[in-house]
């Protein structure tokens, strides 16, 4: 084993010792002289001394900046080393490219050449004769030492440590004072130790205890009906002489028992969404709501459906696919990975964003990925370390290392990262919420078929490709059915790969168009298990060699292997005839590919070990014999005290409300996204005179051949949830609609995704306002439905999380309840598209929209403590304004449109004037309202449906005529003066304000990011 | 006369090909997405072409170090079909992580006609954050390079790197301007320079792209091939942006082959 350490000559040319030291100063106020980051890399091979030092000097080392040493490294002027590397089994990226990149290299490894090789990961071939034995793990593995100088206590340097270089669930690492460093005694972690694989059978219990004893232990996350329904399927008579026949017992193996509770949690099936509710509002009687999803969701797309042209799958495939025009398919899919990301914030992001692009990927023949897009829900980064309990890491923290995952994640997979929103609340510490939606595009017709459609036929061979399976990921599908703890198991936690996923998808593009497989889908909750199981529907059964499928390293039991959720892996079905040549592509691009078995028509799932029968199950009932969930929803609106009468400066507070975590500029995350990679980009999410007014939504032209474009936006307001989600709901549905027809979308052109995180809404002894959780469900489900139906939206995938929740000595914290809209629309032309910031002096300035008395939930209310009603949504008018609001923007009538959401007009204006550098006079009277309203409620209540838009004088006549039949009012003009002044109802100026001040406090406070 | 043929190599991890293959054919070339492993099956290959391009991305994830294990791999596996390329009169562009594989290689600056020797370096930007961002650029009048003739006194381009940071030696910069050998360096809108985000990555002496001292080998941190269209510009709905100002630089190469 070798260590090779590689350090700055120069440790000012090394940016990343200074930002880290920064952050230890900002995240735990300790200060230190100096820091610099050393890569180590062990090497374990039989090189001899002049080739280690050949690796070292040509690959690891660059030679204008770096030295490397071999053996003991340089420890002068270093108090404190702090190394960190990877745990056993964790994904160490760099440790693998360094490895592929010694076995690319012959001349490296002193062999002559790569013939009559080993294979190894990522498909690469060692040349034998360089005597690196396979499965031993990967023979480099990397780490990281912090050098700094300091005066710390070994107690500080222990806290520094673990709270900003390492995290214990991922990494091994070990702190040395200076002289424990010099003498280099340290070595990297060996990977886990070989384990001769087993297949065991499993007693099912008689008695309810036992059964729900066994699926809790086995962090099965079973309910004791679903543990009976199984236990009957074994004991009916001809199951088991069906099994007798393959040599299996009338006990079921734990490759059985993983499969079902893979394929039946709530992550794959939608139990809750799917189930009967018996729902009670205050004052009506109870009434039976058959299946949230087919009685809202899916009916409002049903409904709206018979009045378009443009769905070509919906809510049947991994994502939702819509047609872009004659020649392309949309493709469009929003997953959370919360759990995961609590844990290890930048591993759990990082395999969310890379893990839902495999849904685009996976869906009908496969889509090419072309935007991603991110919300994240945190707690206060300001919040005291002394309030945080054990165990829970530090909002600052997770939302540095989410953010840096979804950077690596989409930068490196080359998708452009377009949109998203960052909230912060308290009750976001304990369960962060992270969703990462991918959009992706396809040929409406690949080969002469239509691509959205899968077909296997029996005999097809079972191909995965991409990455190999290790023991990370285990379980993650039934994790998520559960809440945290703190003795929460850490093999859930897994990083992921963007590189082996970014080669694997390009060669599978180049296999689709040349027609080389027959269906895809992605690995991806209960990894093999789900995605073979799911295939093996289309012809009636499956036949699985699972000691065929590639391993990571050797050691996992044979249900490990399959229902690990290991990154980076796709599952095909493969016609006999073109299988030769599609393995060739793969290898070729480095990309390894194993058939493990082949698609069937007997019936069964069945899978092999050794030639020995490990599991066989009737596909029928693993995919109906699910006994339907029956719950209790019950609803009571929370009491609303009355308002008090606390009132703000209305310049003081639109101060305040722009400076605010959840309004202000999110600039600094932004521009650390790729967001115009593939040349796409139309609309960036910062638009204006020097780049920085917030967009409501990005537009981008997908392919040169297409004049349409793709306009991406996002609705999003738990505080109305509190209030009422079925407001709720209706609100971001309404805000992400309205987002993107602001820079141009076609209201008549605009699918929508559901995204629901929750706490738990089954009302057991454990969770008694389960059934009060649950009638914010049906809450939310019924405002979605009737948004989307009022807005001619459709839904056409969606997800739920529930479980988030953590428990804290005996305390269950709940999220309040949080639903994201994710828009996708399609703009005609993309020349048309309309970005938010004021053009030129003199142009006139309108709101668009009623302005109503609906101070609940609102920022303003936030600063105030003042209550009332949660904005209400009005379909009608709503509809009625983005059909005009389009048909001038068609009509090239409108200079600026921006979206009139959170802060109210207050803070549309101030935006609309500080993108555009310039000053807004407005008047509030001219506003058009329903009513007497206040300043106040005038400036700052966010009744929905509302744009502040500007036009050019010469277009007003026009473009007054063409939102004749909607609310409308003209309210100011746009001026040269860089001031927002406001004149309230009684003539008086209420706000005179420059807007450099204006924006100087919007973009404050996220600098530090 | 036929057409101009491009070869824009593909390697794990790059991720600008479509786009720049885009630019390369809007100027009039026919470009051929090709990827490094099929040039080492058969390195004749690239005979056939007359510009190679290495577009943006992160060929490998960029571990190690950005753009050293692809450049490693051209090292050992394709060294002789890449000098015979270059010796042959024919040029070769570098964008992003394109720049750092030919600077790790040696093709740039390749100072005193060293190809095989790394001579700068592309680091960390001061910042120590990935950027996405355009930035105003102003070509060297000296400079040598044959992409950016003529090109007007500033234009603009997106950088999008988190290892953009041009590092050499003293001797090595006063080499590299008396040879005519830098392209373009960061300025602000009027053509001065400045600090962050002027300069967007803390390199030596403002410098965002460099040629070799044939200025027919050239690399750059920005990004041309995502201005070929006006609506590509961030501020077009203001009417900027046209025309856009990254076409020129691949219309250049392929005018340079007119009349050979």
């Amino acid at each position: 084993m070798f260590r090779v350490e590689v350090v700055f000559k120069d440790p000012a040319l090394d940016a990343r010792g200074p930002s880290i030291k920064k952050q230890i100063e900002q995240d735990l106020g300790l200060n230190i002289v100096a820091l610099s980051v050393r890569d180590v890399y062990y090497i374990d091979a039989p090189l001899t001394d002049d080739r280690i030092d050949l690796v070292a000097q040509d690959l690891l080392t660059d030679p204008v900046l770096q030295n490397f040493s071999l053996g003991a490294p340089p420890a002068a002027g270093v108090d404190w080393a702090i190394e960190v590397g990877y745990l056993p089994g964790v994904t160490d990226n760099v440790g693998r490219t360094t490895a592929e990149a010694i076995a690319d290299m012959p001349d490296l490894l002193g062999v002559r050449s790569q013939e009559s090789g080993v294979r190894r990961a990522g498909g690469h071939v060692i040349p034998a004769e360089a005597g690196i034995q396979e499965g031993a793990g990967d023979f480099v593995r990397t780490a990281t030492v912090y050098a700094i100088s300091g005066r710390l206590t070994e107690a500080q340097a222990e806290r520094l440590c673990l709270g900003v270089l390492a995290n214990p669930l991922i990494h091994a690492y070990k702190i040395m004072a200076s002289a424990e460093y010099a003498r280099a005694a340290w070595s990297a972690p060996n990977p886990p130790s070989a384990h001769k694989p087993q297949i065991k059978t499993v007693d099912l219990p008689d008695d309810d205890a036992g059964l729900e004893r066994l699926s809790r232990d086995g962090l099965l996350s079973l309910t004791v009906a679903e543990m009976r329904a199984i236990k009957a399927y074994f004991a009916r008579p001809e199951t088991a002489a069906a099994r007798l026949v393959v040599g299996l017992t009338d006990k079921p193996t734990d490759i059985e028992l993983e499969t079902l509770a893979q394929t039946w949690s709530e992550h794959c099936k939608h139990k809750i969404f799917n189930s009967r509710i018996t729902y009670t509002e205050p004052g009506a009687e109870p009434v039976v709501i058959d299946s949230l999803f087919k009685t809202y969701i899916k009916r409002a797309t049903d409904t709206v459906a018979k009045e378009i042209d443009w769905l070509v799958s919906v809510f049947s495939d991994n994502a939702g696919v819509v047609r872009l025009n004659d020649k392309y398919n949309l493709v469009f899919k929003v997953e959370t990975h919360n759990h995961p990301s609590a844990l290890d914030p930048y591993g759990g992001a990082l395999t969310g964003i890379v893990g839902v692009n495999r849904d685009p990927m996976g869906t009908g023949l496969g889509a090419e990925l072309i935007f991603n897009t991110d919300v994240f829900c945190f707690g206060p980064p300001d919040m005291a370390e002394e309030a945080l309990p054990p165990g829970i890491l530090h909002p600052r923290r997770i939302f540095r290392g989410v953010r840096k995952g979804v950077e690596d994640g989409g930068n490196k997979m080359g998708v452009p990262t377009v949109n998203g929103t960052i909230l912060f609340d308290d009750a976001y510490t304990y369960n962060p919420l992270v969703f990462c939606g991918t959009g992706g595009i396809m040929p409406g017709v690949i080969g002469g078929a239509a691509s959205h459609e899968k077909s296997v036929k029996p005999g097809d061979l079972i191909v995965m490709v991409g990455g190999r399976i290790g023991k990370d990921g285990i379980h993650g599908a039934t994790f998520s059915s559960v809440k945290l703890e703190e003795t929460t198991p850490p093999a859930v936690v897994q990083i992921g790969a963007p590189i082996v996923q970014k080669k694997m998808m390009d060669a599978l593009i180049d296999a689709r168009d040349r027609g080389l497989y027959r269906a895809i889908t992605d690995n991806g909750a209960g990894g093999l298990s789900s995605s073979i199981g799911e295939m093996a529907q289309f012809c009636g059964g499956a036949q699985v060699d699972l000691e065929k499928a590639p391993l990571k390293y050797s050691g996992l039991d044979p249900w490990e292997t399959w229902v690990s959720e290991s990154q980076e892996r796709m599952t095909l079905a493969v016609a006999p005839e073109t299988i030769d040549e599609l393995m060739a592509l793969f290898n070729r691009r480095d990309v390894e590919a194993t058939v493990i078995g082949s698609f069937a028509d007997d019936g069964y799932l069945t899978v092999r070990y050794d030639g020995v029968v490990a599991a066989r199950l009737d596909l029928d009932w693993l995919h109906s014999g699910l006994p339907r969930l029956e719950l209790e929803a019950r609803w009571e609106p929370p009491e609303t005290p009355s308002n008090q009468t606390v009132s703000i400066e209305p310049s003081i507070a639109l101060l305040r409300i722009l400076g605010s975590l959840n309004v202000c500029s999110k600039e600094s995350v932004i521009r650390q996204y790729d967001h115009e990679v593939q040349g796409t980009s139309v609309v960036k999410p910062l638009v204006g005179v020097v780049d920085d007014g917030p967009s409501d939504a990005a537009v981008l032209k997908p392919r040169a051949d297409a004049a349409e474009g793709v306009v991406v936006a996002c609705g999003i307001n738990p505080k109305y949830g509190l209030i009422d989600p079925y407001d709720m709901a209706a609100a971001a549905v309404d805000e992400a609609v309205r987002n993107a027809v602001a820079v141009g979308a076609d209201p008549g052109r605009i699918s929508i995704l559901d995204n629901f995180c929750w706490g738990n809404p089954i009302k057991s002894d454990h969770n008694p306002d389960g059934d009060l959780k649950l009638g914010r469900l049906v809450r939310a489900a019924q405002g979605c439905h009737d948004a989307a139906v009022a807005l001619g939206a459709p839904f056409i995938s969606g997800k739920d999380s529930f479980h988030n929740e953590y428990d804290l000595g005996g305390r269950t914290i709940a999220i309040p309840p949080t639903l994201l809209i994710s828009a996708m629309g399609v703009i005609e032309d993309t020349g048309l598209a309309v970005t938010m910031d004021a053009k030129r002096e003199g142009d006139l300035v309108y709101a668009l929209g009623l302005t109503k008395v609906e101070m609940g939930g609102s920022h303003y209310s936030g600063l105030t403590g003042l209550r009332g009603g949660a904005p209400r949504f009005a379909g009608a008018a709503a509809s009625a304004t983005y059909r005009a609001v389009h048909e001038a923007i068609k009509r090239r009538l409108i200079a600026s449109a921006h979206d009139c959401s959170e802060g109210g007009l207050a803070v549309a204006l101030a935006e609309t004037a500080f993108a555009g550098g310039l000053g807004v006079v407005v008047n509030m009277r001219r506003v058009k309202t329903d009513g007497f309203l206040s300043d106040v409620e005038c400036l700052f209540s966010e009744s929905n449906s509302r744009f502040v838009v500007t036009v050019k004088p010469a277009n007003a006549g026009e473009f007054e005529t063409t939102v004749a039949d909607t609310s409308w009012s003209k309210i100011g003009k746009v001026t040269n003066t860089g001031r927002l002044v406001v004149t309230g109802l009684d003539d008086r100026v209420v706000i005179d304000i420059s807007t450099d001040e204006l924006k100087k406090a919007w973009q404050e406070p996220l600098k530090w990011v | 006369m036929s057409k101009v043929k491009v070869l824009v190599l593909l390697a794990a991890g790059v991720n600008c090909d479509r786009e720049t293959a885009l630019a390369f054919e809007l100027a009039g070339a026919v470009a051929d997405r090709v990827h490094v492993n099929d040039i080492i099956e058969r390195p004749r290959l690239p005979a056939d072409y007359q510009i190679l391009a290495l577009p943006g991305g992160f060929s490998f994830g960029d571990d190690i170090a950005s753009g050293q294990v692809l450049a490693r791999k051209l090292k050992h596996r394709l060294a002789g079909p890449i000098t015979d390329f270059v010796s042959q009169g024919k040029l070769v562009l570098g964008i992003c992580n394109g720049f750092q594989v030919l600077v790790k290689l040696g093709l740039l600056p390749a100072l005193g006609g060293d190809q095989a020797r790394q001579q700068a370096a592309l680091t960390f930007n001061t910042s120590a954050k990935f950027e996405d961002r355009w930035v105003y650029l102003k070509p060297d009048p000296a400079g040598k390079c044959v992409f950016t003739r003529g090109l007007k006194n500033v234009i603009y381009l997106p950088v999008r790197h988190g290892e953009g940071r041009f590092v050499i030696g003293d001797d090595g910069l006063a080499a590299l301007k008396s040879a005519g050998q830098v392209a373009l360096r960061y300025v602000d809108a009027a053509g001065s320079p400045g600090d962050y985000p002027i300069n967007p990555n803390g390199s030596v002496d403002d410098i965002a792209g460099i040629s070799d001292a044939t200025g027919r080998v050239f690399g750059l941190m920005p990004h041309p091939e995502v201005f070929i269209r006006p609506t590509q510009h961030p501020r077009w709905t203001r009417g900027e942006g046209a025309p856009p100002d990254g076409i020129e630089i691949f219309k250049n190469a392929v005018e340079y082959f007119k009349g050979r």
